[in-house]
């Protein structure tokens, strides 16, 4: 670990002036995965801005949507009885993450940052065009068990590990964000890049950028919702895949879909022809077999991973059943 | 004042270390507040084979609280004496890896130089800048069947021989009606022990203090005594507390030398602490091994041949072999039995025991196959076992000291429910998943070896015993606790045992699940001892109230001495304080006697597994295992529970999660932290039991124990795939057993 300075901040004013002029510095909030990469080298900030002190730890109802703090823990969001009652997914993906102890400290808006769980962004011994760029890729022809089937370039495939950002895709939520310009949201669907050419560039934020709410408008909430995670142990273990769907339901017809699905794309992965094909139509066990059929299309598996397609197409299929009481 | 005391052997006593465990007061090796210490990091090898072609460690030795970073450019030449005889837990052949003596690399890995600093994040930033450069040579990271080679001759007489046959076990094979061949795939297993080895060295003149995590101090004073070239009494080695270890700390590592080294360079005590990302390079591990079992019977059930074939990985250094074919050679009886064993010369560090070391290994390709087996002849899993019950060792052709695995297999399959099980696979299902029913036999060798202990008795009724014994969690403070209360006659509040320290009576290595009938026969004999002492004394005593009795004439019971046949009993307290004695010692040692030679002793279990396998995402989850084992006499029933469940929950990870991913272009472990190297967590648990048969081994030592710990994670791992077989009507034999492979 290289020596760093620390700094902790009480306004997200501070928090950007801080790390918008200072060179180098970066955000911790819960620190469940900054600790981890601090400690295995992996990024080497100059100055830590702890932003715990900024009280946007809340979850609010207003008449067009619900509010989640961006400061606010896994676990206080999962337990929420307004996200528990209006978006399930939500609640259930955020219980499907890590385990309690780190529920209890990783923030929301922390968690829809975390790296990757490619073995060679976390090894720095190992070229890794994400951790070095220009390195190279090793997990093209390496340990790339839990490497992503979609999104994926020559110079990246790592997946995108995380449940919450998956199923904030999935109700169309928004990021509230202020930064050195001033404030603006963003999709959540459109807050992760693809690697392309330049893996280490991993969201559209920009230095000095503060995540401060997560915004879901009510009428994604009034859908049906559901998270599948998969996994080769019970918990404590990212997703080898996960889907995150949401209905608008009316007597079994579905009348509007999304489907995102997680641990198989290079960032959150929205499945519109999925949703396409479920749209206007009754769900039923054919239908979901249907839409499981062809939610790895395009799918680029590289070896190790390849299970991933058959499991992903599965996945969602069970996702569906469940979601329509079928399963 | 003195009720009646019960026996507390046979009692399910709570860990006598329990609170200072759970209020954080038991000390482990990295914990020792020494003053004036400084703290190492290491610098490990990047490539998997070459020489070090230059180190740049300019920008270390100049950064904050560096105190000095060794290489092998400065390090002090150690002599790394040759033992005349090697300790079991090392390598039976080759050199081990020396530190700082030179610039080849075998490994990456391999430690190359340690900064020692003030602070431990000063050491580690200053580890962070040393550059080492290679020129690297062509690296054998491919686990490649055809490069096995014969074990050494010291291996093959350690009971690791490269071929045995008896009978003519191929033609037995070819003529036989029924028959199975397949192979099995172990990958590399690592220990993961919680507590990550550490070492805290200190220099009083010549003199070195070694707090360490080690599961035999004796034989870390010896080692380090022999790489320095010091004499033993030179070193004193203190471990009280080890926190867990699974075999990871049976040998001396090299990290432990760095310590001493280091310490020695600075002149100030130095902290070694190994991050968990070391662990997989700096400690051993289980090798990856591929077995070949072919099996023979007739129609019905009797076996005719076993052909068992294993490949294994070592290092390019030295060579560590198990005993990977036993279970082959002595679980059936069977008239034609061959085995093959080859040894895989790899760049990586030397695999090392890791708890059922070989047994473990070879069981599950063995065990597995005779489910194969069970199914080719349409015969129920323990028929088929029955039908070739094991009445001797055949391999050693002596008779077993004791055995009452077929209590087992019945105890086992009633308390499962075992007749409960359609035979047809993909049968039974259980809220939408299909459930599984699997069983397999545990076992493994029971050994005892030479021991000793110090027994003391104070003038105030309480005991001491100490013997450099260790208690890495299965309970030897407490199992050591009883028997002395017992041998004594005392509550257990009133005996106080001691273990983990050179400083104490010699103890054997604690494992292969040797302590109890080892240093618990010397422990008891070692009150035995005092209180021969002490009749002797009180006989002699002819004003006191056991004048001329001798020790036969005596008992000890409830806190005192009692004329055998009735009487009044004395306390201890009284009989010390009249003959004004402070204390009474006493010394026992035991070994094991002709019985070694003349019987094969051996715990048993059946191991009894239910799964629920997801028909189409392929995740497997454990319902529950029952275990019904032969242990010998249980002297704690509840820490004895408690090693065979936690063998369970070890067999899940093997079953279901651990490997080592490992990368032949590096060389190199790729999920090296406990993050994506996966053991079971909580929730994989669900119902575990173990039961206990009526036992008793007294021919095998005068406690009538036979060892637990091993046996706890033999048999489970096969029993849980044999289960995910009936489930799915799918043969996994590459383990583990993911939800790909089910897919």
């Amino acid at each position: 670990m290289v020596p760093l300075s620390y700094i902790a901040v009480a306004t997200p004013e501070a928090a950007i002036r801080r790390t918008a002029e200072g060179q180098g510095a970066e955000y911790i909030a819960g620190g469940t995965d900054m600790i981890q990469l601090l400690q295995e080298g992996i990024v080497a900030p100059l100055e830590l801005v702890d932003i715990n002190g900024i009280a946007f730890d809340d979850v609010s109802v207003a008449i067009d949507g619900i509010r989640i703090g961006a400061m606010a823990r896994l676990s206080d969001v999962a337990d929420d009885p307004v996200i528990r009652e209006r978006v399930p997914v939500v609640s259930r993906a955020l219980y499907e993450s890590a385990s309690p102890q780190v529920r209890n400290m990783a923030t929301v808006g922390g968690n829809l940052l975390q790296r990757t769980r490619c073995l060679y962004f976390r090894d720095a011994t190992t070229p890794c065009n994400k951790r070095v760029p220009g390195s190279g890729c090793s997990a093209l022809d390496g340990q790339n068990r839990v490497n992503a089937i979609l999104g994926g370039s020559d110079h990246c495939i790592a997946a995108y590990p995380g449940d919450l950002a998956v199923a904030l895709v999935a109700v169309d939520a928004e990021l509230m964000v202020t930064g050195p310009t001033g404030e603006r949201t963003i999709l959540v669907e459109n807050l992760h890049q693809l690697p392309g050419d330049t893996p280490h560039i991993e969201t559209v934020l920009k230095p000095g950028d503060l995540i401060t709410a997560i915004w879901i408008p009510l009428a994604a909430a009034g859908r049906r919702s559901h998270y599948l995670k998969v996994r080769d142990r019970t918990t404590f273990e990212w997703s080898l895949a996960s889907a995150a769907v949401s209905l608008g339901l009316h007597d079994d017809v579905i009348l509007d879909a999304r489907v995102a699905v997680g641990g198989v794309g290079t960032k959150p992965w929205r499945l519109r022809h999925v949703e396409d094909m479920l749209v206007n139509q009754r769900l039923d066990q054919a239908l979901a077999r249907a839409a499981g059929e062809c939610s790895a299309d395009g799918a680029e598996p590289r070896g190790q991973n390849a299970f991933k397609v058959t499991l992903l197409r599965r996945t969602v299929e069970r996702a569906l059943l469940q979601i329509g009481g079928l399963a | 004042m003195n009720a009646p005391l019960t026996p507390s052997v046979g009692q399910p006593v709570s860990r006598v270390d329990g609170p200072l465990k759970v209020t954080g007061h038991a000390r482990y090796a990295a914990e020792f507040d020494i003053p004036d210490m400084l703290h190492a990091a290491l610098v490990l090898s990047t490539v998997p084979n070459g020489t070090i072609a230059a180190i740049d460690d300019e920008a270390a030795r100049r950064a904050p609280g560096v105190h000095a970073v060794i290489t092998h450019e400065n390090a002090p030449r150690l002599p790394y004496r040759r033992m005349s005889q090697r300790p079991q837990v090392d390598a039976q052949s080759g050199d081990q890896l020396q530190v700082f003596q030179g610039p080849k690399i075998h490994f990456n890995g391999q430690p190359v130089a340690v900064v020692v600093a003030e602070t431990l994040e000063q050491a580690t930033h200053a580890a962070s800048l040393v550059n080492v450069a290679y020129e690297e040579d062509e690296a054998f990271t491919r686990f490649e069947l055809d490069r096995g080679q014969r074990p050494s001759s010291g291996n093959e007489k350690a009971g690791r021989p490269a071929e045995t046959q008896m009978g003519d076990a191929d033609a037995a094979f070819a003529a036989a009606p029924v028959k199975v061949d397949a192979t099995y795939i172990q990958p590399r297993e690592h220990h993961n022990a919680i507590e990550p080895h550490a070492t805290i060295a200190l220099w009083d003149g010549d003199f070195l203090t070694l707090y360490d995590k080690t599961q035999w101090v004796d034989n870390d004073r010896k080692e380090i005594a022999h790489v320095f070239g010091i004499h033993e009494d030179a070193i004193r080695v203190v471990s009280p507390f080890v926190g867990g270890a699974f075999g990871s700390a049976l040998r001396t590592w090299p990290h432990v030398t760095v310590a001493a080294l280091a310490a020695k360079v600075v002149r100030r005590p130095v902290r070694v602490e190994l991050t968990r990302r070391e662990l997989y390079t700096s400690v051993g591990f289980r090798p990856h091994t591929e077995q070949r079992v072919a099996l023979g019977a007739e129609r019905d059930g009797t076996l005719t041949a076993i052909i068992q074939e294993a490949w294994t990985q070592i290092s390019d250094y030295e060579e560590y072999a198990e005993v990977t074919l036993d279970p082959a050679r002595n679980t059936y009886a069977c008239p034609n039995v061959r085995t093959r064993y080859r040894l895989v010369e790899m760049n990586t560090n030397s695999p090392c025991p890791m708890r059922g070391p070989g047994v473990a290994t070879g069981l599950l390709a063995h065990e597995t196959a005779m489910d194969e087996l069970a199914v080719a002849l349409g015969m129920d899993p323990i028929a088929l076992r029955l039908k070739n019950y094991a009445e001797k060792d055949q391999h050693k052709d002596l008779p077993w000291s004791s055995k009452e695995l077929r209590e087992c297999y019945r105890i086992g399959a009633e308390r499962f429910g075992w007749a409960g099980r359609n035979p047809e696979p993909r049968s039974m299902r259980a809220d939408g998943q299909l459930v599984g029913y699997g069983m397999a036999t545990a076992a493994y060798p029971a050994h005892r070896s030479k021991a000793s202990a110090e027994a003391t008795l104070f003038s105030n009724g309480t005991a001491l015993i100490r013997t450099a014994a260790s208690d890495m969690g299965p309970g030897t403070y407490t199992s050591m606790t009883q028997v002395a209360a017992d041998a004594l006659g005392l509550p257990l509040e009133a005996v106080r045992f001691e273990l983990g320290d050179t400083d104490m009576p010699f103890a054997p290595v604690h494992g292969g699940s040797i302590t109890l009938a080892s240093v618990g026969t010397a422990v008891e004999a070692a009150c035995r001892a005092l209180l021969d002492d002490l009749s002797h004394v009180i006989g002699a005593d002819l004003s006191g109230p056991f004048a001329g009795l001798s020790a036969d004439d005596l008992e000890w019971r409830d806190g005192g001495a009692v004329r055998r046949g009735g009487g009044e009993m004395v306390p201890f307290e009284k009989l010390l304080r009249e003959l004004k004695l402070d204390k009474i010692v006493g010394h026992g040692t035991s070994a094991p006697g002709q019985e070694s030679k003349t019987y094969s002793s051996c715990a048993f279990g059946a191991v009894f597994a239910e799964v629920r396998v997801d028909p189409d995402l392929g995740t497997v989850r454990v319902h529950r295992v029952i275990g019904a084992y032969d242990i010998g006499r249980v002297v704690n029933p509840k820490t004895a529970h408690s090693q065979c469940i936690g063998g369970m929950v070890g067999a899940i990870g093997m079953a279901l999660l651990e490997q080592a991913e490992w990368d032949e272009r590096f060389g190199r472990v790729m999920n090296s932290n406990l993050a994506e190297y996966l053991v079971p967590v909580c929730a994989d648990i669900r119902e575990l039991d173990a039961f206990f048969v009526e036992s008793e081994d007294r021919i095998f030592n005068p406690l009538g124990v036979k060892g637990v710990a091993e046996l706890g994670i033999c048999g489970v791992a096969p029993a849980i795939g044999n289960a995910v077989y009936h489930a799915t009507g799918r043969r996994i034999r590459d383990f583990p057993i993911l939800p790909d492979k089910l897919l």
